[in-house]
Formats: C-alpha cells, structure tokens, sequence
C-alpha cells in the first residue's frame, strides 16, 4: 500500500506495532529478519537481534527523488519476487514521497514533500533513482519547475543518508554515456558531506535495497562498502565468481553462437561477450522473479549494468579479452611506417659504408 | 577512464602500434643491409640448404650438452610452457582471432578449415606456472654464474621482467587472487603491453631475428663446406 494512504500517526508507532496491526506474525518477522541477515553475510544471531531491534525501532521517513531515469528501478522494487519479504520494505519505511506510487499529484505531491522534509529533518533517507543532469545549471530535467540538481542539494541537507538506487543514481549510467548531453552526474558526484550508499543495477536487485534499509534501521549505520560505495554483502563477488556456467568456463567449454550445441548445453558465454568476470553484483545467487532465473541462465551474456560506464565499455558482444584498440587499417598504417623506417635506415646503413669504403 | 577500459583500448592502440612499427623496422632494416661480399668459391652449388642451420641448432652439439643443459632443458621449458599459455587458451585466442579476422576479413577456422584448439582452464595455469618457474630458475643462474653475471646487462634484466610479469599477472587473474578481478585483468594487460613496448628495441627480439641470423649463416656455412 503507497504510504500516503497511510494515516499519519500510523508513523508513529513502531515497526513491530504496525506490522502487528497489519497481521504480520512474530514468526514471518523473525523469518524475514533472519534471511535477511543470511543474505548479508552476517552471523545467524544477528537475525534474531534485527528483528528485535527492527521492531523497536520507528519507521524512518524516506523520500524517493525520480531524476532521469525511466521508472526501470521502482517496477524492480515494486515486483519484488517474493511479496512477504520484499515488499516489506513498504512496511518498514514510510514512503512520504515517490511520484510513481503515491495517491497525491501536482501541488499536493510536492507539499507532502516539503512537510516531510521538515518534520524529519537530518532523520530522513533520501532515495533517489536517475542520475542528475547538470548541464544548463540542470535545466535538462525539472520536475515542478525546479531542477533535479537543485532538488537534491536542498533535500541532501536535511537527510540522515543517502541510497543511490540503479546504476544511473549510483555512476551516471546511461544518460551520462557518451556524449552525456545533460551533463548527467552520480549522486556522490555532487553531495560529498553525507554518508551514500550505491546500489547500482539496471535495474537493481530488490532485496538490496531491502538489505541496506534493514541494517540502516537495525545499526543505524549503512552496511560496509567496497570502493564503489556499493554494499559489500551483495556486491563482493563477481557474477562470473558465483556463475552456475563457471564449471563450463574453467572446462574451457563455451557456447560460439546464441543457437548452438554449447549454448542448449548452457555452456560458459564467455566467448558471446559475457562481462559476468568483471561485473560484481549478486545476480547469480539471489536471481529474480522468485529466485527462477537471471539474465546468463536465460541464455544471454551479462551486460555488466551494475559497473559503472557499463554503456561505453564496447559491444556488449565482444569478448572481455578481445582488445578495443583499431582495425586492419590501423595495423596496415603501422606497418607502413615500420618497413619504412627500416627502410630508411638500411639506406643510412648503405650511404655510411659507401663513405667508409671511399675513404671519407 | 578506468584502468581496465584503458589498458583494452589506447594503451593497447599504442602498445600493438609501437610493436608493429618496432618489429618492421628491425627486421626491414637488417634485411635491406648490404651484404659484405664472399670472394671465395662456393664448394657447394646451392647454399639454400644451409637453411636447415634453423633446425639443427635447436640442440646443442653432444660435446657442449653436459655444460650447457641446466639453460637447454629450463630454456625449452620455458618456452613450451609460455607457449602453450600464449596460444592455446581462449581468452588469448579470442584476441588473436580478433586481430586475425581484422586483417584477412574472414576467421580462423575459414582459413585453415578448423578451429584454433584451445586446452582447460587448469591445463593453461600449470603450463604458465611451469614457465614461471623455469623464468626464475634461469634467473638465479644468470645471477649465481660469474660469467652469465658478467655478460649481463640491463637488457637482459628488464626483458626477463617483462616476460614473468604477463605470466606472473595472468596467473593471479585467473585465479582471482590480491585485488578485484578488473584491476587484475587490467594490470595483466598493461603488463603485456609494456612486454609489446620494449620487445622490438630488446632482446626479445631475438623471437624474430633468431630464424633470419641462423639462416643467413647456415647460408654462408653451406656456400663455404662447412659441417652444419
């Protein structure tokens, strides 16, 4: 349920509280609680301690900023594949803001937001898809007459933290491929004074961004991220480290064509442009839609969505080892020069003997 | 830029560029030297045949076997291992079937009727570490031999460098081993690059001008009778 519909003072009472009024077991909780913390790596005690602490705790206010961005990450959260756990992320927060969801629209969406943003200021998590144009001092994208950029700067003010949600929030993505004519920039391009945590992915995995804000409201803190700000539980391997194909890859068996024996076999991809060996994210362990699949096992390559510039990192069909580095023409014009220049110096060669033989 | 988009894209422009330019001119040059003059008679009447020079000085001659066998037999399986690393594992050959497909306009397997055959992923690493090994043995060698010492140079040093550090790089890539896998990838990478770089302008050029010198002079042993 869009939680604008949620009566106000239905914030104010707990998590464990409001989850009980809506028919939620202890049990379903603790369950939750517990696979969360399993799927963020941490001990099988801590499951029990965040449910415990997730029920006391009050449901933070979260603001939901859409910027360019094509609506690809609230479709992945809203279709969460498993409802009970998933979409409890509808039920530990309170989404005060999210255009796409909410029941209000025009003057009275962008009030609910200015009142949300004051009545929790430095409290609120600003959550924000789509990556901030800046180009025209960030006229490229506006929303109520205001500018995208100006929207984050004043919101960033008053947040407690900041989740960067898709790849176009966390490092530009594919408005800010070549040529990025929005002048499009991440999020921690432009707030450097509060704490952000990246969850890049076209789209992201659902229950990362469930992960990031059960540990938020269990520790109070973001979880532990490796160098890309990404959550280090989720983010820690690469697909191709936790690739059910991996067998086939050190085999040295490889599906050539999309049609083949290799790939009804469901050989490596390597060869077809696979970029699961550079790209970190938990695709090929948490899957999608209710764990059934993700993309390599229904039989194409990863794209590497969850890297940053993944746009502009070549064909998403050459090979990782094949090099971006020219053509015939580039090596013809190379070896050109090459027999030139020895060419020219066997002639220097030949005059400097000449010269020594008559004496010179 | 990131280190790995650069190291797949200028760094290997420039790297293969400068190669290419390199090895021309080298070899174009020496090729295009005039030849000094024989004033002698030739004992034999065609001095082709010295070529096959190539072939027997692959083996050293049974009375210098026993002195030179600790570099022969290290030397060989240096080169077999990184040979067998180079030329027969896919990442590798995706990249030189790349390179060839650009060239010619039609694949490997257009040309020669099969496909590039390529071994696991295991065999690939026990072959590199065998080299690896083989590198570092003729390494303490050169060092602990008074003469080999001696006759050392910066030459010598660097291009054995350049050489372990591909294998050395590679191998850590597959094996995922001290840093995430794209700063792997990528430093393996510009590893062979700086191996591309130098490899003209060093001895390693020596992958090219072993054939042409031991031809040459099995041509000029056939010309004057000698044993070959």
């Amino acid at each position: 349920m869009p939680d604008s519909m949620i009566p106000q003072d239905a914030r104010d009472v707990t998590l464990g509280e409001y989850l009980a009024a809506r028919g939620v077991s202890r049990r379903a909780f603790l369950k939750f609680a517990c696979s969360l913390a399993s799927l963020m790596a941490l001990p099988p005690s801590v499951g029990t301690a965040m449910a415990e602490a997730m029920a006391k705790a009050r449901r933070p206010s979260v603001l939901w900023f859409p910027f360019q961005e094509c609506t690809g990450c609230t479709e992945s959260i809203t279709r969460s594949h498993t409802p009970t756990i998933e979409a409890m992320i509808f039920d530990m927060i309170s989404l005060d803001y999210h255009e796409t969801l909410m029941a209000a629209a025009g003057h009275q969406s962008e009030a609910a937001r200015e009142q949300a943003m004051k009545e929790n200021a430095g409290k609120y998590l600003l959550l924000i898809d789509g990556s901030v144009a800046t180009g025209l001092e960030g006229a490229y994208s506006c929303i109520g007459g205001q500018t995208n950029l100006s929207w984050l700067t004043e919101a960033a003010k008053g947040a407690a933290a900041i989740v960067a949600v898709g790849t176009c929030a966390s490092y530009g993505g594919i408005p800010k491929a070549n040529p990025n004519p929005t002048g499009a920039r991440a999020v921690s391009d432009i707030i450097k004074d509060k704490p952000i945590v990246n969850i890049p992915g076209c789209p992201p995995i659902p229950v990362v961004l469930t992960g990031v804000l059960a540990h938020f409201l269990t520790f109070g803190t973001l979880p532990e991220l490796d160098p890309l700000g990404r959550p280090k539980a989720f983010f820690g391997e690469t697909i191709h480290d936790r690739c059910y194909r991996r067998p086939f890859y050190d085999q040295g068996r490889f599906a050539k064509t999309f049609d083949d024996e290799g790939a009804r076999n469901g050989w490596c991809l390597y060869e077809l442009g696979c970029k699961g060996p550079v790209t970190y994210n938990s695709c090929a362990t948490v899957k999608w839609n209710g764990g059934t699949s993700f993309p390599i096992q229904s039989g194409h390559g990863c794209l590497g969505c969850s890297e940053p510039d993944f746009w502009d990192k070549g064909s998403f069909y050459r090979p990782l080892s094949v090099g971006q580095w020219g053509n015939a023409a580039t090596l013809g014009g190379a070896a050109a020069v090459g027999v030139a220049l020895g060419a020219a110096a066997a002639y220097a060669a030949r005059r400097r003997q000449d010269k020594i033989a008559k004496g010179d | 830029m990131d280190l790995l988009t650069f190291a797949r894209g200028p760094g290997l422009f420039w790297a293969v560029t400068i190669f290419v330019i390199g090895v021309l001119w080298k070899l174009v040059g020496v090729v295009l030297l005039r030849a000094k003059p024989d004033l002698s008679v030739a004992r034999k009447p065609s001095a082709w045949t010295g070529l096959r020079l190539i072939l027997t000085r692959t083996w050293p001659r049974r009375e210098f076997l026993q002195s030179t066998a600790y570099t022969e037999v290290l030397g060989y399986t240096f080169h077999i291992g990184f040979f067998v690393a180079l030329a027969f594992y896919l990442p590798h050959i995706l990249f030189f079937e790349d390179v060839f497909r650009g060239l010619i306009g039609v694949n490997f397997q257009g040309v020669f009727g099969v496909s590039w055959p390529y071994f696991s992923g295991g065999v690939i690493y026990f072959s590199g570490a065998v080299a690896f090994a083989a590198l570092i043995a003729l390494l303490i060698h050169r060092i602990a031999s008074p003469v080999k010492r001696l006759i050392s140079n910066f030459d010598d040093y660097f291009s054995w460098l350049v050489t372990i550090a591909p294998l050395a790089t590679g191998m850590l890539a597959f094996s995922h081993v001290g840093a995430p896998y794209q700063t792997l990838i990528a430093v393996h990478l510009l590893s062979v690059e700086l191996l591309l770089v130098w490899f003209p302008f060093g001895k390693l050029m020596h992958t090219f001008t072993v054939f042409l010198s031991r031809g040459t002079q099995g041509m000029q042993f056939e010309r004057k009778g000698a044993t070959l």
